[in-house]
């Protein structure tokens, strides 16, 4: 069966292979390119757990070819922060408020919210934030303390 | 789980796109964004010989109208057609609809003819289209063809697209003036799969007496149903309550929804017969 050469911007850096065309993104990201932060849950698109942006937008990376995503912007939970510096707002938000427990989903919350914060959306109301986030299942918290970290990282990237 | 084994085209032109269906039909699927087939695939559940990926075809994600029709390209996005104040102008029971598909990470990569070709009963726009008098162009290297919802929509999971063919465009004729709309539909859980709903349009005249209506139903067959009989029998009639009501009742009285673990026969019937009762009240409202 053939492979094919791809190369695939993740958080600013180029990672390369060669691949089958079955290889879904999110094993890429996790097996070629290393960045376990990434997490696979159910594998069929229902739990958002391996949420990244592609090219800005969040995506299910479990339901996206790696070819697919062949010279393509993709950014995981490894591209919030720095190395070295500070917690992005929504994770310290995230941190701050016990909005999570086991902490498995929590990429995946991360990188839906992150563009849904960015963009400011005028009403931030408890229904926009559970609408925002209801593509992704938590079943540690209750959510309730993840609408709490929304809230509040909301109200600080506002300045 | 993971995909099995395929051969993986992803052609940069329809024109290629179609040859590579020529040849190859009968054991190649398209692959559009893969939110329905990339699921079944890593299940397994789906084993074809070839896939033709059709997300490099840029000259198919469109919007655009021309001589009152809503030309929506078959690779156009959810969130594209969501945010497109073209649509909402013209046609904004799409707005309404397509809000309504799956969740934000399925709406950034999901395709409105993706949405078609997998023909779900329980999604969205196929209902939103057999509402709106919708044509689809179908293409191949045979030549093409327009066909309309009816001829579309066999059943669960199936069209009347032969191996060979794509879907390239969906034509949305713009309503007419003093039209009212409403998308509604009710899941368990924000983003499931609905368990019914119903996409209602009526055009009311100065003295506010119906003078078209149409009705579409969601998750009530295993195809999208229009209520043809039900819209017959609402024109000319002044929409009160009592009309809804009764408009509302005739509309599920041939249907036998599909009775599964979320809902019997009997719960979805009244279900949709509940929805269409507020649409047509939240239509008649804004027409």
């Amino acid at each position: 069966m053939s492979t094919r050469a791809i190369s695939i911007e993740i958080n600013g850096r180029s990672y390369e292979g060669t691949v089958e065309p079955r290889l879904l993104l999110s094993d890429f990201i996790r097996h070629e390119a290393h960045l376990t932060g990434t997490n696979v849950g159910c594998e069929h698109g229902v739990c958002g757990a391996c949420t990244v942006q592609l090219d800005g937008e969040p995506i299910r990376s479990c339901l996206m070819l790696a070819v697919q995503a062949d010279r393509r912007s993709v950014r995981t939970v490894e591209g919030l922060a720095p190395p070295e510096g500070e917690l992005h707002p929504l994770q310290q938000a995230f941190h701050e408020t016990h909005a999570l427990q086991c902490g498995f989903c929590t990429p995946g919350f991360l990188m839906t919210l992150e563009p849904f914060l960015a963009a400011g959306p005028v009403q931030l109301d408890d229904g926009a934030i559970r609408a925002a986030l209801a593509g992704n299942l938590c079943r540690c918290t209750g959510y309730q303390n993840i609408v709490e970290a929304v809230r509040l990282a909301a109200m600080r990237m506002r300045g | 789980m993971k995909p099995p084994l395929f051969e993986y085209h992803d052609p940069g032109s329809v024109d290629e796109a179609l040859a590579l269906l020529a040849e190859h039909g009968g054991e190649a699927k398209v692959l559009a964004s893969g939110q329905s087939l990339v699921p079944l695939l890593n299940f397994r559940l789906a084993r074809p010989e070839r896939l033709v990926d059709v997300n490099g075809l840029n000259e198919l994600a469109y919007l655009r109208t021309d001589d009152g029709v809503l030309r929506i390209g078959a690779l156009t996005r959810h969130a594209a057609l969501e945010r497109s104040k073209e649509a909402a102008a013209r046609v904004p029971l799409l707005g309404e609809a397509v809000a309504l598909v799956g969740h934000v990470q399925i709406r950034n990569r999901g395709t409105v003819g993706g949405s078609v070709a997998h023909a779900d009963p329980a999604a969205e726009l196929p209902v939103a289209f057999s509402a709106l008098d919708a044509r689809y162009r179908v293409r191949s290297t045979r030549g093409e063809r327009v066909v309309g919802s009816d001829e579309m929509f066999i059943t669960h999971l199936t069209t009347s697209l032969e191996p060979d063919e794509l879907l390239t465009e969906i034509e949305v004729p713009v309503p007419p003036a003093r039209t009212g709309f409403a998308f509604v539909e009710f899941a368990r859980r924000h983003g499931d799969f609905a368990l019914g709903g119903a996409a209602v349009l009526v055009t009311l005249d100065d003295a506010g007496v119906c003078t078209r209506a149409r009705i579409a139903l969601l998750a009530a067959a295993p195809t999208p149903v229009r209520a043809r009989e039900t819209e017959e029998w609402l024109t000319g009639l002044r929409l009160d309550p009592p009309a809804m009501g009764e408009a509302a009742a005739r509309a599920v009285a041939g249907i036998h929804p599909t009775s599964d673990i979320h809902g019997g026969t009997e719960y979805r019937r009244a279900l949709v017969e509940a929805l269409v009762r507020r649409a047509l009240a939240q239509a008649t409202e804004r027409a």
